[in-house]
């Protein structure tokens, strides 16, 4: 985050200065008046000079941006960001290039990690409301839920079956909604969270 | 892998000056010291060391090509 201060004659001034210093557009700092100029007595004794702090507008957004393409290719692969609109209260960056498997990891593990990383540095400095990131690569966020849908449904099956409960393997809170969800009109189906996290299973049991 | 784990931890500090990451190798594993500022120490650790268990994963998946163990030490 660039950031300079100066003094002028007035505070035009001094804010044009800091500009071409920063080499920035006005729309891209904030500006802030340390001290008001004062004429003085006479323009001459006590006169005092404006002095401003010109700083660089942090946007989160880009800043989130540049940092997934910077750990990206410290990794070892070159990627694009795509930053979706806004959608439900989430926003959506989509990394985009060739073989992004190194970034995605064993089920998600590695995009988890990226993605809760990004949510602190969009959260960063933010002074607004607080940014939610939704991270994706190769559209795993999708093939990732059709999977887990299946998953469920199959495991549903079992349990009507046999009428065992099932234990599934440790997900994160998004992944086991995507189960409760899938499952929630199932009416002989009941689903709850046990343990702690990050090791919180799903169990799907016969409703009592 | 030393400047991962810096641009890693320089994004999430306040203090970037006083990011250090050291490297070491022992018995084919490499091992990256981490040194932040102390007031920082709770933004590369995060609740129940979450924060480091993401600095580590996203490291150990870039080593995973690089056909390397590595170990992330985060010291004070």
């Amino acid at each position: 985050m660039k950031s300079i201060e100066i003094s002028a004659r007035s505070v035009e001034e001094a804010v044009k200065m800091a500009l071409e210093e920063l080499q920035m557009k006005e729309n891209e700092v904030n500006v802030e008046v340390l001290e008001e100029p004062s004429k003085g007595f006479l323009g001459i004794l006590g006169s005092k000079m404006a002095r401003v702090k010109v700083t660089e507008k942090v946007d989160p957004l880009k800043n989130t941006r540049k940092f997934l393409e910077d750990i990206a290719e410290k990794m070892g692969v070159i990627v694009d960001v795509v930053v979706k609109p806004e959608k439900g209260g989430y926003i959506t960056m989509e990394l985009v290039g060739d073989d992004l498997g190194i970034l995605i990891g064993r089920r998600g593990d590695t995009l988890d990690a990226l993605q809760y990383l990004a949510n602190l540095v969009a959260n960063k400095n933010n002074l607004g409301a607080r940014l939610k990131i939704i991270l994706d690569a190769e559209n795993y966020r999708a093939r990732r839920e059709e999977t887990l849908i299946k998953l469920a449904v199959r495991m549903a099956d079992k349990v009507k079956k046999t009428g065992r409960k099932i234990v599934l393997e440790p997900m994160n809170p998004q992944e086991r909604r995507i189960i409760h969800t899938a499952l929630q009109h199932e009416d002989q189906i009941d689903t709850l969270s046990e343990g702690e996290e990050p090791f919180r299973k799903v169990v799907i049991s016969l409703k009592s | 892998m030393k400047e991962l784990v810096e641009t890693l931890a320089k994004a999430l500090v306040d203090d970037v000056e006083e990011v250090k990451v050291t490297s070491r190798e022992e018995n084919d594993v490499l091992i990256l010291e981490l040194h932040v500022a102390s007031p920082d120490m709770g933004k590369i650790i995060g609740k129940q060391g979450r924060i480091a268990r993401a600095i580590r994963t996203v490291v150990r998946a870039a080593a995973v090509r690089k056909d390397k163990k590595v170990i992330v030490d985060i010291v004070q």
